[in-house]
């Protein structure tokens, strides 16, 4: 039985956790076992609900203890803030995680801690209480495992034969960045338990070749995150690191989390009224680019564009720096052109290849198929387009860039804009 | 213009398929006993739903498409939409029309109205059973009954149990629908169908059992969850149009992290 301060602890450690953006149960298809609890569905895992800042709760994102050794400047719990400390007792985070699974409001647990003592002991007590949760109580369901760096690769051997998915976090994708913002870090504290990690996955692959019944190795593979906007580093800086982290076999998300203004009085940090929400959003959209719809990062990034135009998705700013790639014929192009054309999805770009092969697909074909036409139609060619409009459409090589980007503002950005030239923008609000 | 009138049921679309092709019939429009007739309707058959006929024509649908496809028909027939009926009964009448090999292309071509519309519904059932499997909380009642109950807009229940029997194969639930009043019930071995005969013994407008109905701890959990459920969100961040659009509000009566109960902190 769970004695009432439990829920004080709870709330303590949660609140230390949060900051970790990365909540996903993805990756790993298991079915319900006999005499086990929790199966995990793959895809992209389900959100059981959706907390007030709108983000989604899958899992019981929680931290073991919030006592840490280390002072990173960017981190809550840094040994020199102020707040208030707790660790929860191993039965006491197993039951709620047992009984939290079982009224289906979680998929399962992701469990960091600070570092206590030193890596080896921390990731020990990690380690146990995922060992006790697949033994002693069957838990079938999905966990995420943070692995401490400078961890011993025996630990986390032995912790990623219960995970699905572990991760270590890179937090500042520039290292003099991140040395200047966590002197007891560097980059190699963080590759190095990725490779171990990595490792691990490959030579249970090789084991599995060979024997049947091995159990699998951190099946859901790693992610990591990056803090946007608490340094100086680029767009491009950030972008790099992550296409150079997904050309690795076990690498699947990289998130991205907007600065929070936590620790105000260290003068490392900038001052942000609010995080920076849409450069985020506009990173998020790089990142699909990237592992969806076939762009590599000098496309989005590079020399002459270090940052994201936050005005516009980055895939409206490639195709306007790229207007010789327009107009894309709908019903001829490859999936792969399509793709590329603003207004257009993964989805959509299927529908319209799997439609043309009955007749030619029109533009009234496609409002329906769910492109917006109102992007879509400066970049592409096919059957009527211009029905349903008075004026012929004047593609992308016919309007200068300037004049189209201003065109395909969002309107709330139009209304920014306009508002921010005649100064009386407040600047409080995204 | 002649219109086909049936029961509204599965069965009786399928028989209308039926009479069509068997009368050489072309009818422009399918309608159920509650619609108004259109002042231009010259000629109206009856459809006799026969549950015979209804199993040739589902059998001859086998035939023609994909495990998917006829997937997706009964599931948009979850919908119970009317405005399914006539693109749904077109769909069935183009794949018997079309040569047999050729019918489970023509149902990749989202070019055609009816393909598309029938697709459409088949989604948003979908996306709603996946609702259930997102949003359905379960309380603990004092016999060990796991209590789960939703008001989805579609007939969804019977998408999400397999889903649940996998999951929770060890312990016994109920997962209930307050709108349509039946549910599912899973005893650990297999699943039943229940209707209560009188009243049902929790609250229908938000689901709740009466408190010496709940297991000893289930309150003391259930304020861990709205705990959780407050402490996790950052608010420098607050965005409550995200969370109604990727979480309606008409599901949030029967959530546990969305009611107001005495101990909530
Ligand atoms: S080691 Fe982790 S918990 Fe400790 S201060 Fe650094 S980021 Fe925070």
């Amino acid at each position: 039985m769970l004695s009432e301060n439990v829920i004080e602890k709870l709330r303590i450690l949660t609140e230390s956790a949060k900051y970790d953006v990365s909540c996903s149960s993805s990756g790993t298809v298991r079915k319900g076992k006999p005499g086990m609890v929790g199966n995990t569905v793959g895809g992209v895992g389900i959100c059981h609900s959706f907390a007030d800042d709108g983000r989604c709760i899958s899992l019981l994102k929680i931290m073991l203890t919030n006592y840490c050794m280390y002072d990173c400047a960017y981190c809550i719990n840094r040994r020199s803030n102020d707040i208030r400390r707790a660790t929860l007792a191993v039965h006491e985070l197993e039951e709620i995680v047992m009984e939290f699974y079982r009224r289906n409001y979680i998929e399962g647990l992701f469990l960091s801690s600070g570092v206590v003592r030193n890596p080896d002991y921390t990731m020990e007590r990690l380690t146990a209480i995922v060992r006790d949760l697949r033994t002693v109580h069957r838990f079938n369901g999905y966990i995420h495992l943070k692995a401490i760096p400078g961890a011993s690769q025996e630990l986390l051997n032995e912790a990623g034969r219960y995970a699905d998915r572990m991760s270590v976090n890179i937090e500042i994708p520039k290292e003099e960045s991140l040395k200047a913002l966590a002197p007891e870090k560097d980059h190699r504290s963080v590759f190095q338990p990725m490779h171990l990690i990595q490792q691990g996955v490959l030579e249970n692959k090789e084991d599995r070749g060979k024997l049947r019944n091995v159990p699998r190795f951190v099946p859901a593979g790693q992610s990591t995150q990056m803090i946007v906007g608490a340094t100086a580093d680029t767009d491009r800086d950030i972008l790099t690191m992550s296409s150079s982290l997904y050309a690795e076999p076990t690498m699947r998300r990289v998130y991205y989390s907007g600065y929070v203004s936590v620790n105000t009085y260290d003068q490392r940090l900038p001052v942000l009224k609010q995080p920076p929400l849409v450069r985020e959003n506009r990173l998020y959209q790089a990142d699909w680019l990237l592992r969806f719809y076939g762009f590599n990062v000098q496309e989005i990034v590079d020399d002459r564009h270090e940052q994201l135009d936050l005005d516009i998705d980055p895939k409206l700013a490639w195709a306007l720096r790229h207007p010789e790639y327009f107009p894309v014929d709908i019903n001829t192009a490859a999936y792969e052109q399509i793709l590329r054309v603003p207004g257009i999805g993964t989805r959509s770009a299927a529908l319209i290849v799997s439609s043309r092969r009955f007749g030619r697909v029109t533009s009234a074909h496609l409002r329906k198929m769910g492109v917006v036409m109102k992007k879509a139609k400066y970049f592409i060619t096919c059957r009527e387009l211009n029905a349903g409009y008075n004026d012929r459409i004047m593609g992308v090589n016919e309007i200068p860039a300037a004049v189209l980007r201003q065109r395909l503002l969002s309107p709330a950005v139009q209304k920014q804009l306009a508002a921010e030239q005649q100064g009386t923008l407040d600047l409080g609000i995204e | 213009m002649l219109i086909y009138l049936f029961d509204n049921t599965f069965d009786g679309l399928l028989t209308a398929v039926f009479d069509a092709f068997f009368r050489h019939d072309e009818p422009g429009q399918l309608l159920t006993g509650g619609d108004a007739l259109p002042l231009f309707a010259d000629e109206v058959h009856e459809v006799k739903t026969d549950e015979n006929k209804a199993g040739r024509v589902w059998a001859g649908l086998e035939k023609r498409l994909r495990e998917n496809e006829l997937r997706m028909i009964t599931i948009s027939w979850l919908s119970e939409d009317k405005n399914l009926n006539w693109p749904l009964f077109r769909y069935v009448c183009k794949v018997f029309h079309a040569p047999q090999d050729e019918a489970c292309r023509i149902v990749q071509n989202f070019a055609d109205e009816d393909v598309l519309t029938v697709t459409r519904i088949a989604e948003k059932v979908t996306h709603e059973a996946h609702r259930m499997l997102q949003f359905v909380r379960f309380q603990k009642a004092k016999d060990g009954t796991y209590l789960g109950v939703v008001s989805p807009d579609y007939n969804v229940l019977p998408l999400a149990t397999d889903h649940f029997r996998d999951r929770f194969g060890d312990q016994p639930w109920l997962l209930y629908d307050a709108g349509r009043r039946y549910g599912f019930y899973y005893d650990t071995r297999s699943l039943h169908r229940i209707v209560f005969d009188g009243d049902e013994n929790f609250d229908l407008r938000d689901g709740s059992l009466q408190g010496d109905m709940l297991a000893e701890d289930e309150m003391l959990f259930q304020n861990l969850w709205r705990t959780y459920f407050k402490a996790i969100c950052i608010k420098e961040r607050i965005n409550p149009k995200k969370q109604a659009g990727d979480m309606p509000r008409r599901y949030w009566r029967y959530m546990t992290e969305m009611q107001k109960k005495p101990g909530s902190v």
